[in-house]
């Protein structure tokens, strides 16, 4: 018989709900990412046809994009969790920031990284310090200090405070990452999706970033909501330790 | 279908290893990241369970 596993429930109010619920809520968000990505590979790397000046090359916008945006959209939600928990003092805000932090800095990895393995071919430099990738890294640098000033002060609530602060200062530097391609000269292409005008690119190229782009969402939900069901559990379990 | 035949679709028009190498970095880090929270919940479960 596997032994019942007993969690301190009243220290957290409203985690005590959201555990099950978030339970529930995981399986779907994987298999629609699964999904969603499977079918975004196949437009992206199979129908897609050929970029008339990056030739195939461009075809790793069909990762380096949706993980760019999620790179940025993830630290304003995590900077947003940060605001809730200092604001009403709520653990859960605090443990859903902790959790974003990691699959943040994971999108800003792949972002980084994608971008140059596509900038050696078309520019010739894996890495130019233009204002574009150095506000991404400086990103990665954030989400870095974030869960390092986390694990550096070992009083949790301290912890959670003084890293909410840091994901609030920081999030200057999501705008300015955005745009960084209008302010600078930067060798960094324009958009190629924006909400005033019509796309810089074909439908069917446009459809394949959007897939991508929603499958990745759903997997950083579930991802999320898995690192967080771990963070209350850890959390509970320290509790009856003290 | 946009491909011809296995090794254009592999050559990607000489562009293989870029193309080829950001698929496989963004799959490895996502299976990575999963790998790593699978076992950071077998640790705590098994933590709560003695």
């Amino acid at each position: 018989m596997e032994k019942k596993i007993s969690i301190n429930w009243f220290k957290y109010a409203s985690p005590k709900t959201f555990y099950p619920l978030a339970g529930k809520i995981i399986p779907w968000c994987a298999i629609g990412a699964a999904i969603l990505i499977a079918y975004g590979l196949y437009i992206g790397l199979i129908i897609a046809p050929t970029d008339f000046q990056q030739g195939e090359g461009y075809r790793i916008i069909f990762v380096h994009v949706p993980a760019a945006w999620f790179s940025m959209f993830l630290y304003l939600i995590m900077a947003f969790y940060a605001a809730m928990g200092l604001v009403f003092n709520a653990k859960l805000s605090y443990m859903m920031a902790t959790a974003i932090a990691p699959t943040g800095a994971m999108f800003t990895f792949v972002a980084l990284v994608t971008g140059s393995l596509w900038g050696k071919p078309m520019w010739g430099a894996w890495w130019v310090w233009d204002a574009r990738l150095t506000s991404e890294l400086i990103l990665l640098f954030l989400y870095v200090g974030y869960f390092s000033l986390q694990a550096a002060i070992d009083d949790k609530n301290r912890a959670d405070k003084a890293s909410a602060v840091l994901a609030l200062v920081g999030a200057i530097n999501v705008p300015i990452i955005y745009f960084s391609v209008k302010w600078w000269n930067t060798l960094h292409q324009g958009s190629s999706v924006s909400l005033t005008k019509a796309p810089a690119m074909a439908a069917i190229m446009l459809q394949g970033m959007m897939v991508m782009a929603i499958g990745f969402w759903l997997y950083s939900v579930a991802v999320i909501l898995m690192r967080v069901r771990c963070e209350i559990l850890e959390r509970d379990s320290k509790l009856k330790m003290f | 279908m946009h491909w011809n035949s296995i090794s254009e679709f592999l050559a990607m028009g000489g562009y293989g290893f870029y193309v080829w190498g950001s698929f496989a970095v963004t799959f490895l880090s996502m299976t990575i990241e999963l790998w790593l929270i699978n076992q950071r919940r077998k640790s705590v479960t098994r933590t709560l369970e003695q």
